[in-house]
């Protein structure tokens, strides 16, 4: 008989009883709504997974998904190498150092609902100060309330705004690690500056970059507070995200069970592409 | 491959140095020859690397020359001055082959396919990693991975000079010594000057044809080992370099004679100027033991293997003797015997007893 001390588990069991409370829970409460149709009063009937076949069926699913690759593709393309650009040419050492990692990290400290404020005042047509600059002094046409080509940009740019400083302070934080000596040897060895990026550090940054990258990946996935507050979802249905649709489905209409499936369904895809994500950054390290 | 001159050097980190103190480099005057094997030793901060970086390119002296064959080379940039430097921490590029590392230099110069292979395969052959050539570099042991920094250097057959910048620091010891006679035999093979930083006398001494002995950022000394060893030219050399160090014992001199403790003291040569502080310094190796001479009161023995270092006290001033056999027992009484042609006067750290003429 293996004598092993079984008290452990009585510690444990505090935190197991707070994440079964907080997460699993309200977890199983969704997976339980994704397979039944309630019509309040606690009376449930059995669904299997109908909910799931008309959410991935139906062409507004469909067109929020699309929307949402979209949305993060574009921010993944231009937030990744704008954060290398960034974090390469900001000083290594000396006084502008710190200020540049402060003017960095602030629109990180601004929160979600703030930056979409902002950003819809700073917008809107007549009212907002760019709105009003490119209408009536440069006289581009730009409406991001009635435009869905002007509401996307202005959506991605404020990402990109808000967020780029994450990938600049990891990628930063990556070149700083590298010592002298490599540019040193660079150097002497005749290497361009292109050389030096591909083959010191980028390397060099692969791994904060990987982080970096995943993280964007996940938030822009699930985006939500920032498009909601700046067009909520307009116009029309031009910037619903999957977040913003599943609010409306959720909160707007009740539909409970539809809701629960595609929050599954949302939640099984942003799962997925990490684990990919993940998969192919780091494969030539495990060789 | 080149003479290497480096005149009136001087070098300050600060952009307007005022005194002597600001210098890190002060006053260098040398000239290496062609293919020879130099040694810069001294302490951490004497201004060894300084120097080193100086002549690579890397840092642009604050004044005075440097030459290649009496090619003034001062403002060139690393790249042009066609000269290799290994680091104390091997640099390797990660995501490249132990072959396209060492092709590396050769492809930058825009070298023909055929000729980096052939240079490659040379290169690799000699630093036996023939069949690591194909495998990615950054899973290497230290050891490898220094190899591979050196054959980036040795891979072009125009370098002026290779320099080694303390490259066995992060080397297990039992490997140390197999790089060492590596870098020695490449020495032999490729007939580059090699220049080869480090503070570990045992390196510079085994490593060099001749060592620059550095404190302070300035030379203190440059000779061959056995030079080094037996007629060091300032305390310094004297304390730094010998295991243990050389004794430095503060005396009077007196023609050629010192007095120390008391005793007196037979030099190899009479003493030249005056004034100042004069010590007397002989190297533990020349101390030995009589029936009559210095009488010194015997404090600790230690067995090193190979002989037994010997502490004693003459009067208040403690000095230490090797010896291989007749080993005194601790605080026990004993007399000392000084070797003439080894006791030497020191003036201000700086030797002052001239050899006499054979």
């Amino acid at each position: 008989m293996r004598t092993e001390n079984q008290k452990a588990w009585f510690f444990v069991l505090p935190v197991l009883a707070l994440v079964a409370f907080n997460a699993l829970v309200p977890m199983m409460t969704v997976v339980n709504y994704s397979v039944q149709e309630t019509f309040g009063n606690n009376q449930f009937f059995w669904e299997g997974l109908g909910w799931f076949e008309q959410i991935l069926r139906s062409d507004r699913f469909q067109a929020a998904l699309g929307r949402q690759f979209l949305f993060t593709f574009l921010i993944l393309l231009i937030e990744v190498p704008l954060g290398i650009i960034v974090a390469l040419s900001m000083p290594r050492k000396g006084f502008w150092v710190p200020v540049c990692l402060v003017l960095m990290a602030l629109p990180m400290l601004i929160p979600w609902n703030v930056v979409g404020s902002m950003w819809n005042i700073f917008t809107l047509p007549k009212i907002g100060l760019l709105g009003y600059f490119l209408n009536d002094v440069l006289g581009i046409n730009y409406d991001m309330t009635q435009q869905p080509l002007s509401a996307w940009i202005t959506v991605v740019i404020m990402d990109v705004w808000h967020w780029t400083s994450l990938v600049v302070l990891l990628c930063y934080a990556g070149l700083v690690s590298i010592p002298d000596a490599y540019y040193q040897a660079a150097k002497i060895d005749g290497a361009s500056p292109w050389s030096v990026f591909r083959y010191i550090q980028l390397p060099k940054m692969k791994t904060v970059l990987t982080i970096a990258v995943l993280l964007r990946f996940m938030d822009s996935f699930n985006i939500y507070t920032e498009p909601f507050v700046l067009t909520g979802g307009g116009p029309g249905n031009s910037t619903t995200l999957l977040s913003i649709d599943l609010v409306k489905i959720a909160l707007g209409q009740f539909d409970l069970g539809p809701a629960a499936a595609m929050s599954l369904i949302y939640f099984a895809i942003t799962l997925l592409v990490s684990w990919v994500f993940y998969t192919l950054m780091t494969k030539d390290d495990a060789q | 491959m080149a003479q290497i001159k480096l005149s009136n050097l001087k070098h300050s980190y600060m952009p307007t140095p005022k005194g002597p103190d600001d210098y890190a480099l002060k006053e260098i005057d040398v000239t290496w020859r062609d293919g020879g094997a130099y040694a810069l030793l001294g302490p951490s901060g004497c201004g060894k690397s300084t120097l080193l970086n100086i002549i690579s390119g890397l840092l642009t002296p604050s004044e005075g020359q440097i030459l290649f064959d009496d090619r003034d080379v001062t403002a060139l940039p690393p790249d042009q001055r066609n000269i290799a430097q290994v680091f104390q921490f091997p640099v390797i590029y990660d995501t490249m082959t132990v072959g396209e590392n060492l092709a590396f230099p050769l492809k930058n110069r825009g070298v023909d396919a055929a000729t980096i292979k052939r240079r490659v395969d040379e290169i690799a052959e000699m630093l036996d990693v023939t069949e690591l050539l194909k495998t990615r570099a950054s899973g290497l042991s230290p050891d490898n991975k220094q190899k591979i920094s050196m054959g980036r250097g040795l891979v072009r057959d125009d370098v002026n000079a290779v320099m080694f910048d303390e490259p066995l620091t992060v080397i297990d010891p039992h490997l140390k010594w197999k790089l060492r006679s590596k870098l020695k035999e490449l020495h032999q093979r490729v007939k580059a000057t090699m220049i080869y930083v480090t503070h570990d006398q045992t390196e510079a001494l085994t490593f060099a044809d001749e060592v620059v002995v550095m404190q302070d950022g300035e030379v203190v000394q440059i000779g061959t080992p056995v030079e080094l060893f037996e007629r060091p030219q300032h305390t310094f050399v004297g304390h730094f370099i010998g295991s243990p160090g050389m004794n430095v014992l503060p005396c009077e001199a007196r023609g050629d004679r010192a007095v120390f403790e008391g005793h007196e003291v037979m030099l190899e040569g009479p003493t030249h100027g005056d004034g100042g502080r004069t010590d007397l310094g002989i190297r533990p190796e020349y101390v030995g033991f009589g029936d009559t001479g210095i009488p010194a009161h015997v404090t600790k023995v230690s067995d090193i293997g190979r002989h037994y270092v010997v502490s004693a006290m003459v009067g208040n001033t403690a000095l230490k003797a090797v010896t291989e056999h007749s080993v005194p027992e601790p605080g026990s009484q004993v007399f000392l015997q000084f070797k003439p042609e080894q006791s030497r006067v020191y003036r201000d750290g700086w030797i002052a007893s001239e050899e006499r003429a054979q």
